[in-house]
């Protein structure tokens, strides 16, 4: 079980807020999409749960005890790059994890315990589609092969919950395509949560249970910067019946990330079109209209 | 008619272009020194090849008649242990003090501005100091170059350590790294390929250093036979002499580019995808 409890969470930086009442709970097993314009604080809410930044109040906990503030393994990662280390091959990327849980600064396993890690490693590997790339090194790799690499780099460590931060944001469409089903796949077998940050309408419909538009509700023309981001919809999909993967509109194609107007529009007709896979409706925006 | 600069010359070429200098400065000399000779028989600025090969074979291939040693050779040892020994405790001291002081926030707070202000001073200004403090032995000399490389090798490691993505140290936490485990074996192999880069661009003032403190205060070693034959103007020493300090610093190059190449494969791979 792994519950995941944002509570009540405020970023500013310098005197600048970039969240504010940021509350959500993910229950156990949840795949949780993150949308929101440029600039909305997507990436500070993942780097908030990934003890990367500490909120400036409020806190998150995980099943009722507040996460650590430093990194942790319970929390797993992959950045839009910079995932893996660029001195070690493919198998040595996805080793390395056990590999520094196990030792000090000098031992690493040896004998019949390294081999075993080295063939869960190469079979983690075959599984992401990178068993014949596991002596290259990162810069041999294309751009969706290191993500892919990352991601099992972070799955060896078998962790609660896997944060992504854009991760299929550089991909073409077809790569895109065969990661989305690679990640669905490793979230049903593995049974953690997955926090994803996306600028793909698509993405986070097609691969959520759980859909967070992050975005401004007040906003002040003549100060831009004097409020921040709050979760303007929560909307809770069912994994059963949410569009197949495969589905693309024409809206996608040109959703601009950067005019949150047509953000917003796109968002509201894929919500429509999700139709009865939606099962709940929340978020500041609904309660604002209701207001 | 191309641009010019889209003429590229073909390997056979290149390598016959890159020796062409090297050969015209040799017939530059040659027709110098014949001119020369040809007015005076004593002149003593540009000798001809054969009283290089006879103050060579001198000083090479024979037994000094006071001492037993082939002084060349022995001059060559000297230097060059005073070198690789100042160069060996400058790496050793700039990722002991280097990958703590860029890595650690506390001590780069403390320490980053001192290095920067040490590595300002002049060691040169400083030698008479070493020779006060260390009298005129090796441990002077040694301490100079190590004055003159390792705060350069120092600030140029702590700052390759702040050009590590942050990205990667966070996600090294994630695998359960600890500090050490980072530093060890996140960082330092990433800050390697640059080290060995700086070395490299620190070998002409380590060689600088050496010679300016084996001209002041020596019993041996090349720079001190430079600046002992000086007095007689013996440039048939003198020359072969620069020469081979300059193959040596040359093959030294050679030798740290090839270990960088060799101990970091993963930064000289051609940047083709899979
Ligand atoms: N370290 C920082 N110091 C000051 N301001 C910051 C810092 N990090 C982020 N910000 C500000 O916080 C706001 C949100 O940034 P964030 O990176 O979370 O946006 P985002 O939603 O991920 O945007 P994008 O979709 O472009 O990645 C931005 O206005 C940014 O300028
Ligand atoms: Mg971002």
């Amino acid at each position: 079980m792994t519950e995941i409890t944002v509570d009540n969470v405020f970023k500013s930086y310098a005197m600048t807020p970039v969240l504010e009442r940021v509350s959500v709970t993910l229950p156990d097993h949840e795949f949780c999409t993150i949308l929101g314009p440029s600039g909305a604080g997507k990436s500070t809410m993942l780097r908030i749960l990934l003890s990367m930044e500490t909120p400036t109040s409020g806190q998150v906990l995980i099943d009722g005890v507040p996460i650590d503030d430093e990194p942790q393994p319970d929390r797993g990662v992959v950045f839009q790059r910079y995932s893996v280390f660029p001195h070690m091959t493919a198998l040595k990327n996805v080793m390395i994890g056990p590999e520094l849980k196990a030792g000090n600064w000098f031992t690493r396993p040896l004998g019949a315990k390294r081999r075993q890690l080295r063939n869960r490693a190469a079979s983690l590997l075959e599984e992401v589609g990178l068993g014949h790339a596991i002596d290259k090194f990162p810069s041999q790799l294309s751009g969706g092969m290191q993500q892919r690499l990352a991601i099992a780099q972070a799955m060896i460590m078998e962790p609660k919950v896997l944060l992504l931060d854009e991760p299929f944001g550089a991909l073409d469409p077809a790569t895109k395509r065969s990661m989305h089903g690679l990640i669905l796949d490793l979230w049903e077998r593995n049974k953690m949560t997955i926090v994803m940050v996306t600028h793909d309408i698509q993405e986070a419909f097609t691969l959520g249970t759980r859909i967070l538009m992050i975005d401004k509700v007040r906003d002040d023309p003549h100060a831009p910067a004097a409020y921040g981001s709050t979760i303007t919809h929560d909307l809770k999909l069912d994994p059963n019946r949410r569009p197949p993967l495969a589905v693309v509109t024409e809206d996608t194609m040109d959703a601009s990330e950067d005019d949150p107007h047509s953000m917003r529009a796109i968002f509201a007709r894929w919500t429509e079109n999700a139709g009865d896979a939606v099962l709940e409706k929340g978020g500041a925006a609904l309660k604002a209209h209701a207001d | 008619m191309k641009r010019a600069f889209n003429y590229v010359p073909s390997r056979p070429t290149a390598i016959m272009l890159a020796c062409l200098p090297f050969i015209l400065a040799v017939i530059i000399y040659l027709i110098g020194s014949e001119m020369r000779l040809a007015e005076n028989p004593k002149d003593k600025l540009m000798p001809s090849f054969s009283s290089f090969g006879e103050a060579m074979n001198a000083l090479a291939f024979t037994e000094n008649r006071r001492t037993g040693e082939y002084v060349f050779w022995q001059d060559t040892y000297v230097s060059l242990e005073r070198l690789l020994t100042g160069l060996g405790i400058s790496v050793a001291l700039c990722l002991l003090i280097g990958l703590p002081v860029g890595f650690l926030p506390y001590l780069r707070r403390m320490w980053e501005p001192f290095i920067a202000a040490f590595s300002l001073i002049p060691p040169l200004a400083v030698l008479p100091i070493l020779f006060i403090m260390f009298g005129l032995g090796e441990t002077s000399k040694i301490v100079l170059i190590v004055f003159g490389v390792a705060p350069f090798l120092t600030r140029d490691v702590a700052l390759s350590v702040a050009q590590i993505p942050r990205e990667q140290i966070i996600k090294a936490q994630t695998l359960g790294a600890s500090t050490l485990q980072i530093m060890t074996q996140i960082i330092l192999p990433q800050v390697l390929p640059r080290l060995f880069d700086s070395l490299r661009l620190s070998l002409g003032a380590a060689w600088l250093f050496l010679i300016a403190a084996e001209a002041i205060a020596s019993e041996g070693g090349l720079g001190y036979r430079i600046f002992l034959v000086r007095r007689y103007l013996s440039m048939d020493v003198i020359l072969p002499y620069v020469l081979w300090i300059t193959l040596l610093a040359f093959l030294m190059d050679y030798a740290l580019a090839a270990m960088s190449r060799w101990a970091c494969r993963w930064k000289h791979l051609e940047m083709k995808p899979a």
